[in-house]
């Protein structure tokens, strides 16, 4: 069973109908006991990182995914705004964050070389696989998948940076360690390539 | 970079898809989870659904038609038409769709748009605006805003609704052009241009595709960010395939449809 992290804020059922479409079962769930019963967990969703982690801490929700499933070894993928909260620190709203990886999140700039830039970026947009990881299995190099993002994750140990992507300046779209996995797009949004990625993910083997 | 997006539009009348020429005889082409599915599948890079008849009878049927085309199709797709408070946007979200369109309902409430944008984020909310020119006097821009399905003349400039629409935390923003519309003479640039260049928000423009160069035309000289498509893609004149083959040759950066398998099979 996978457990979709229900946070409060985000509609979560796309991507619980992506996994069901998949074949994987999963249920969403905003009590710490089905998170810490599951075999995997994914943090989906759009939203604002204070919002988030308010929610995530009321719930008892960023204690549990801290020990019980980054520390414990179980395969965890965050979308989006769950990759942000994997940080020490956003920009937005100048939250504290999970802190599982070292590292802040930033705004993309407003201009770029005094042309504005438009944030968020909306849309589909280049993904380049620098570092080789499992979940990218049969997704070509450069696939475009669908982001909707004012910030982006900085990790402090650049190796950690598993695909990458420009808007105006290039930035970290997706990071991996051990058990921990994340994306700043939307694999639920992002066509057969996105359902790839997420099916890959469901068949992890750490 | 981010692609430029093409998004085929389907107008939804009583839980079927219909094809609008300028707002008037609507013939039948079919169902609206099955051709989502067809234009998800041709490489689609969103989809918008647009429900004219909206009134509260046909409601349940359309957000039916939403739940069908979410089970269909793993891309984002916005629906619009007739959603007026809160809880209309909240129940096509929650039936599935990724945004709501904002129309009417929101030069009649402008509240609405930024109590959509707080409840749910900007990037759920597309205020979508029908635009003419109709020659009235102190318009800026020189295009009006025209609602109720372009029978009603409110007296607003264009570009000051679409600024006034961002400030209030619209995500994107859709320019359609009634005088464009149904016409193939291609998207109306003019207006296109002004309110790409005055708003900081994407723009997608509409109302007007004939031929593959006006899709070129509003990335280039419209600068718009996405391009509604409807007839040129509805009857067969073209495929979504054909369109970014065009693009692509003009230099446009659009998203590559690729085919892949969806599981790894092992």
């Amino acid at each position: 069973m996978i457990a979709i992290v229900d946070y409060k804020a985000g509609n979560l059922t796309s991507v619980a109908r992506a996994l069901e479409h998949l074949g994987h079962q999963c249920e969403i769930t905003d009590r710490p006991e089905r998170v810490r019963a599951a075999d995997r967990a994914i943090l989906p969703g759009v939203g604002a990182a204070g919002a988030t982690m308010e929610n995530l801490r009321a719930l008892g929700l960023d204690e549990v995914l801290r020990n019980d499933v980054a520390r414990a070894g179980k395969p965890f993928l965050g979308i989006c705004i769950g990759i942000q909260v994997l940080l020490d620190q956003s920009e937005e709203d100048d939250t504290r964050c999970l802190g599982i990886i070292a590292g802040r999140v930033v705004r993309f700039p407003a201009a770029v070389d005094g042309r504005p830039l438009k944030v968020p970026q909306i849309g589909w947009n280049r993904v380049r696989q620098v570092r080789p990881h499992p979940v990218f299995r049969g997704v070509p190099d450069n696939t475009h998948f669908y982001f909707v993002n004012s910030y982006y994750p900085i990790p402090d140990d650049p190796a950690l940076v598993i695909a990458a992507s420009d808007h105006g300046v290039p930035f970290c779209a997706a990071i991996a360690r051990d058990n921990v996995v994340a994306t700043q797009f939307h694999l639920e949004k992002s066509g057969a390539a996105g359902l790839r990625l997420l099916d890959n993910f469901c068949r992890l083997k750490l | 970079m981010i692609a430029k997006r093409i998004i085929p539009c389907l107008d939804v009348r009583a839980g079927k898809v219909t094809k609008g020429v300028q707002f008037l005889d609507n013939a039948d082409v079919g169902d609206p989870a099955a051709m989502a599915r067809y234009y998800y599948e041709q490489g689609a890079d969103e989809l918008v659904f647009y429900d004219i008849t909206a009134s509260n009878e046909w409601r349940g049927i359309m957000l039916g038609v939403v739940r069908a085309v979410a089970r269909e199709i793993f891309i984002p797709f916005s629906v619009g038409g007739g959603l007026r408070t809160l809880e209309d946007m909240r129940a096509v979200l929650l039936a599935g769709a990724e945004k709501v369109s904002i129309d009417s309902g929101a030069v009649r409430d402008p509240s609405l748009i930024a109590a959509g944008a707080r409840a749910f984020g900007s990037q759920c909310v597309v205020l979508s605006m029908q635009v003419k020119r109709t020659g009235r006097a102190g318009l800026p821009s020189g295009h009006e805003v025209i609602i109720d399905g372009g029978r009603t003349p409110t007296g607003r400039d264009a570009l000051a609704w679409a600024r006034e629409g961002e400030r209030l935390g619209a995500g994107e923003l859709c320019i359609n052009s009634i005088d464009a519309d149904g016409t193939k003479a291609g998207y109306d640039l003019e207006i296109t241009r002004m309110i790409a260049d005055g708003v900081g928000i994407p723009v997608i423009a509409s109302g007007g595709a004939g031929e593959p160069r006006h899709l070129l035309e509003a990335f280039t000289k419209g600068g718009a960010d996405a391009a509604i498509v409807a007839s040129i893609v509805h009857y067969g004149d073209c495929t979504i395939p054909d369109l970014k083959r065009y693009l692509r040759a003009g230099g446009v950066e659009v998203r590559e449809a690729i085919h892949l398998e969806e599981r790894s099979g092992t």
